[in-house]
């Protein structure tokens, strides 16, 4: 099997085959922790880092893990470094780690890391898995800071807790719109994405 | 004690909705939410293992895990340890392990319901809505019984939301959907929507 272009295989997840908006995995998180941009940033590093590194460590393994027993194997590397990282933010940045709570936890079941680990890992090479990881964690970072960012700006115009907009409470001219702190503005932020990325890339279109 | 868990049932089916206000099992929720009966099917297969393994990992959390949890056994090298380091391995296994032991168990005893949820059943490992339950389980130190009391109603929860939305798409087939926004881009506006409404039941206690 030819091996796959380090290029497209970095870059191909970004905006061509981005794992959220055309693949369908890892929804949950990037709803859930965008209201701020820093908890955007904390959280894509973590995933991106947890996709890499689970990748490779499987790929390397990939000839000997038993077909039967390998959903299990796979689960069991990729828990041990959510161990890690979520150790890691804890030990480090204790503060925005216990907002995302839950969330680091559930990387385990975000399926962009099993779905990578699964689709590509076991049949490639370590070096280009780790690629793959990577470009596949930046395809997520992108949604994620997008999201993040709008969230942010128009919800409580700061960014990274810098003003931005000066509000209208503190003597600016900007009312902040409240509906960008509520989960369901997310929903809202990335069906619009959605729809931006498939009319300037119209071969993404679902056929019904 | 009563009034607890009504006002416990009440808070995870509606304002704490696993799938609309803590958007867990969000994968599966905009895949297999593209007609009412296979969302059904993999509603029930929610509700299930969710009743079985967040009561399950409770105890292992309560009884072995947490700090000091091992005081129980007498032995004087165990008291005091901590193992919480080793939570979500070990909640993972026993979902892993409770699929399993389901998917056997009923392709034994009761074929028509395994039959019935097929492929379902190995993908719930993976689904969020599980380990999501069990780890916000963790979160508020639940006891046994208030666990297996939150398993279940946020299953339900789940399983409600999932067939709203499957309804809600198949009738969307007969509308007039700019070609961009066709299947997943108004399905992430939908579910929006739809959460914006079931947060009118925030606030609301029994």
């Amino acid at each position: 099997m030819a091996e796959p272009k380090t290029k497209d295989v970095l870059f191909d997840p970004v905006f061509k085959n981005n794992p959220i908006a055309l693949q369908v995995l890892g929804i949950c998180s990037a709803l859930a922790v965008t209201t701020r941009l820093d908890k955007a940033i904390v959280m894509s590093l973590a995933v991106t880092l947890v996709v890499a590194f689970s990748n490779a460590a499987i790929a390397v393994l990939r000839h000997y893990i038993p077909t039967s027993i390998r959903i299990i194997v796979q689960m069991t590397i990729i828990s041990s470094l959510v161990i890690i990282v979520d150790l890691l933010l804890q030990a480090f940045i204790p503060k925005i780690a216990d907002e995302l709570s839950v969330f680091v936890g559930l990387i385990i079941t975000n399926c962009i890391v099993m779905g990578r680990a699964e689709g590509f890992a076991m049949k490639n090479s370590p070096v280009v898995s780790f690629i793959d990881g990577i470009g596949n964690g930046l395809g997520y970072s992108v949604i994620l800071l997008v999201v993040g960012f709008f969230r942010e700006l128009l919800g409580s115009g700061t960014l990274l807790g810098h003003t931005v907009l000066p509000l209208a409470s503190d003597g600016g001219w900007y009312v902040r719109n409240g509906l960008m702190l509520t989960p369901p503005s997310a929903f809202f932020i990335i069906g619009i994405f959605i729809w931006i990325l498939r009319t300037l890339k119209p071969e993404q279109v679902e056929t019904e | 004690m009563l009034e607890h868990h009504l006002s416990l049932l009440f808070d995870s089916v509606f304002s704490g909705n696993l799938a609309l206000s803590l958007f867990l099992g969000m994968c599966t929720f905009l895949a297999v939410s593209k007609n009412v009966k296979t969302a059904l099917g993999l509603g029930i297969a929610v509700i299930v293992i969710q009743t079985i393994t967040v009561p399950v990992n409770c105890v292992i959390y309560q009884y072995l895990l947490k700090e000091n949890a091992l005081n129980w056994t007498g032995v004087a090298s165990l008291q005091g340890t901590d193992l919480r380091f080793l939570g979500l391995i070990s909640y993972i296994g026993t979902i892993a392990a409770m699929v399993q032991i389901l998917e056997m168990a009923l392709d034994r005893f009761y074929p028509p319901l395994y039959n019935a949820l097929g492929i379902f059943l190995p993908l719930i490992t993976v689904n969020c809505a599980i380990l999501g339950g069990t780890l916000f389980m963790v979160e508020r130190d639940y006891t046994p019984l208030e666990a297996l009391n939150f398993g279940f109603s946020g299953g339900l929860g789940w399983a409600m939301a999932i067939c709203a939305l499957a309804g809600i798409r198949e009738k969307l087939k007969y509308s007039d959907i700019p070609s961009g926004l066709r299947g997943l881009g108004i399905t992430f506006i939908t579910v929006g929507l739809m959460a914006l409404a079931f947060m009118a039941f925030q606030g609301i206690k029994i």
